[in-house]
């Protein structure tokens, strides 16, 4: 038997026999993961969980317990980092094509770190801290971005790697119920509570005297926080919200079919420095400011994309039948090859297999029936809109 | 009736020219949540090695591999509505099809339980 492709390179033992990139490193809850009988892998340089041991443990069980009460989510790989400084939001803005001067104090806004070419470089949340700006990148490219800024952001900007800090997530239905047992006090006099915070708000809180920045965010598409902490506090947090009988903490693997039913792209799979936000259905991200405006890495190319539409886009597929279309099936209409999956696989919300790809703007129509090529195999699917499952955010 | 293993987490259960074939306990906790498991057809010629059944988890597609040659002659038809029988039970209701062996002495060449045990010690 072989694994033949998996998401989170989590493949038999054997599978690295072969000298290959340096040993992935430990994050602050390596050992509260392995107590909870979790099988780790390497993923973006480090060992994090891709499901857990026992009871409520496995991708289905933590995927659908996540969707129905809440779920954990340890997202210290990713990268945190603080940008500072006189006209920072100017300096941002011309990285990124969000409208960075009107992110109010305590707001959040998904945005894209684009190429000359409008690639996208990396998709990440910005956060208006008041006097900083906070920025949540992807742990796998977190080292290419931190060069980025640093070439490309002026000198009186200064750039900061919270290095130190993890990120947890707890996400689901029960999140905020859960969350308001613990405690949580602002962190200033003027500092909203947590019953304040509504999706895509942030805000500084003590627990237990401990700083925590919290945001009403996730990559779930259900209600839930985000917490960045301090490595020394992690585990003690992680502790906490685990007692209540609501939480479970959930692994990678469900992270990933959560977020593929949500139809949130996974950098690095459906978004690449060879897609562009217009195709990647990603043009929210891009104000109407600074499309009036540009400004922006490939405000030409994407402007022209965003006028005359795009020749491929991302859409999102339901498959007939059981068998996954994995990332990598060619998509067919008719014999003629008319895109490719970068996403797939079974949704245990749904009970049936799902996928993103990029299509030909002619087959991307809801209803539109196509095949994919899956390992030689022929699945038919229908082109649905995204996201598979409806969001579930807190307005 | 005689149980052997391969290398790459597949089981064979040999009564006289009959072999019952799934995947390892071992392995099914590998894959994790089975979705999907796709059989051969009866009546398929297989050659041993050949990739002749494909288990879908939500992580990964996986081939499984016959042990050994033979013709098939049967499919466990248990796993199109419940394949999570591979995870429950990989080794007795999970198995996923038999054959009738085409060629006995390959099977000289896998391993016993004893020594499959040993190896999967080692990963």
């Amino acid at each position: 038997m072989s694994q033949d492709s998996s998401p989170d390179s989590a493949g038999f033992p054997d599978d690295d026999e072969t000298a290959g990139p340096p040993a992935a490193l430990t994050l602050p809850l390596d050992q509260w993961h392995r107590a909870r009988g979790a099988r780790m892998v390497e993923f973006a340089g480090y060992w994090m969980p891709v499901q857990y041991g026992g009871e409520g443990g496995g991708i289905i069980a933590e995927h659908l317990w996540t969707r129905e009460s809440a779920g954990l989510f340890d997202v210290s790989h990713m990268g945190q980092l603080t940008v500072s400084g006189k006209q920072a939001a100017d300096a941002l803005e011309t990285l990124l094509p969000g409208d960075i001067a009107a992110l109010k104090p305590g707001r959040l806004r998904y945005s894209l770190l684009l190429a000359d070419d409008g690639g996208i470089l990396d998709d990440l949340m910005v956060t208006n801290r008041g006097d900083h700006y906070f920025l949540v990148v992807n742990g796998a490219t977190k080292w290419d971005d931190i060069g980025h800024l640093r070439e490309n952001l002026p000198d009186a900007i200064t750039l900061n790697h919270l290095d130190e800090h993890g990120l947890l997530a707890l996400q689901g239905p029960r999140a905020a119920t859960v969350l308001a047992r613990l405690g949580l006090a602002p962190a200033r006099p003027d500092a909203p509570g947590l019953a304040d915070l509504s999706f895509m708000q942030a805000a500084p809180f003590l627990w237990q005297g401990r700083p925590l920045g919290v945001s009403r965010s996730g990559y779930t598409g259900e209600d839930g926080f985000e917490f960045s902490v301090r490595g020394e506090d992690i585990a003690a947090l992680a502790d906490a919200l685990c007692a209540e009988a609501e939480v479970r903490p959930i692994g990678l693997g469900a992270r990933d079919s959560l977020r593929l039913e949500a139809g949130l792209p996974l950098y690095g799979h459906d978004l690449t420095e060879r897609t562009d936000p217009v195709s990647a259905g990603l043009a929210f991200a891009i104000s109407k400011r600074r499309r009036a405006e540009g400004g922006f890495p490939g405000a030409e190319r994407i402007g022209k994309l965003l006028a005359d539409g795009a020749p491929a886009v991302r859409v999102g597929l339901s498959l007939d039948g059981r068998m996954a279309a994995r990332e990598g099936a060619a998509v067919l209409a008719g014999e003629r090859e008319a895109g490719l999956v970068t996403s797939g696989g079974f949704s245990p919300s749904l009970g049936h297999p799902i996928a993103m790809a990029y299509v030909d703007a002619a087959q991307a129509a809801p209803g539109t029936r196509l095949e994919l090529d899956n390992r030689g195999r022929r699945l038919s699917a229908t082109v649905v809109p995204l996201p598979f499952v409806p969001h579930r955010y807190h307005r | 009736m005689t149980r052997y293993f391969t290398k790459d987490h597949e089981w064979i259960d040999v009564a006289g020219d009959t072999g019952t074939v799934g995947i390892t306990d071992y392995a099914q906790g590998q894959l994790g949540d089975i979705t999907f498991v796709e059989l051969p057809a009866v009546g398929t010629a297989v050659g041993k090695g050949d990739a002749v059944a494909v288990v879908d988890s939500v992580k990964a597609a996986s081939d499984v591999y016959t042990p050994v040659s033979g013709t098939v002659s049967d499919v466990n038809g248990a796993l199109e509505g419940e394949p999570e029988l591979v995870n429950t039970d990989a080794e007795v209701a999970g198995w996923l099809f038999r054959l009738t062996l085409g060629d006995p002495s390959e099977l000289a060449a896998l391993l016993d339980q004893a020594a499959y045990e040993a190896y999967i010690a080692e990963l």
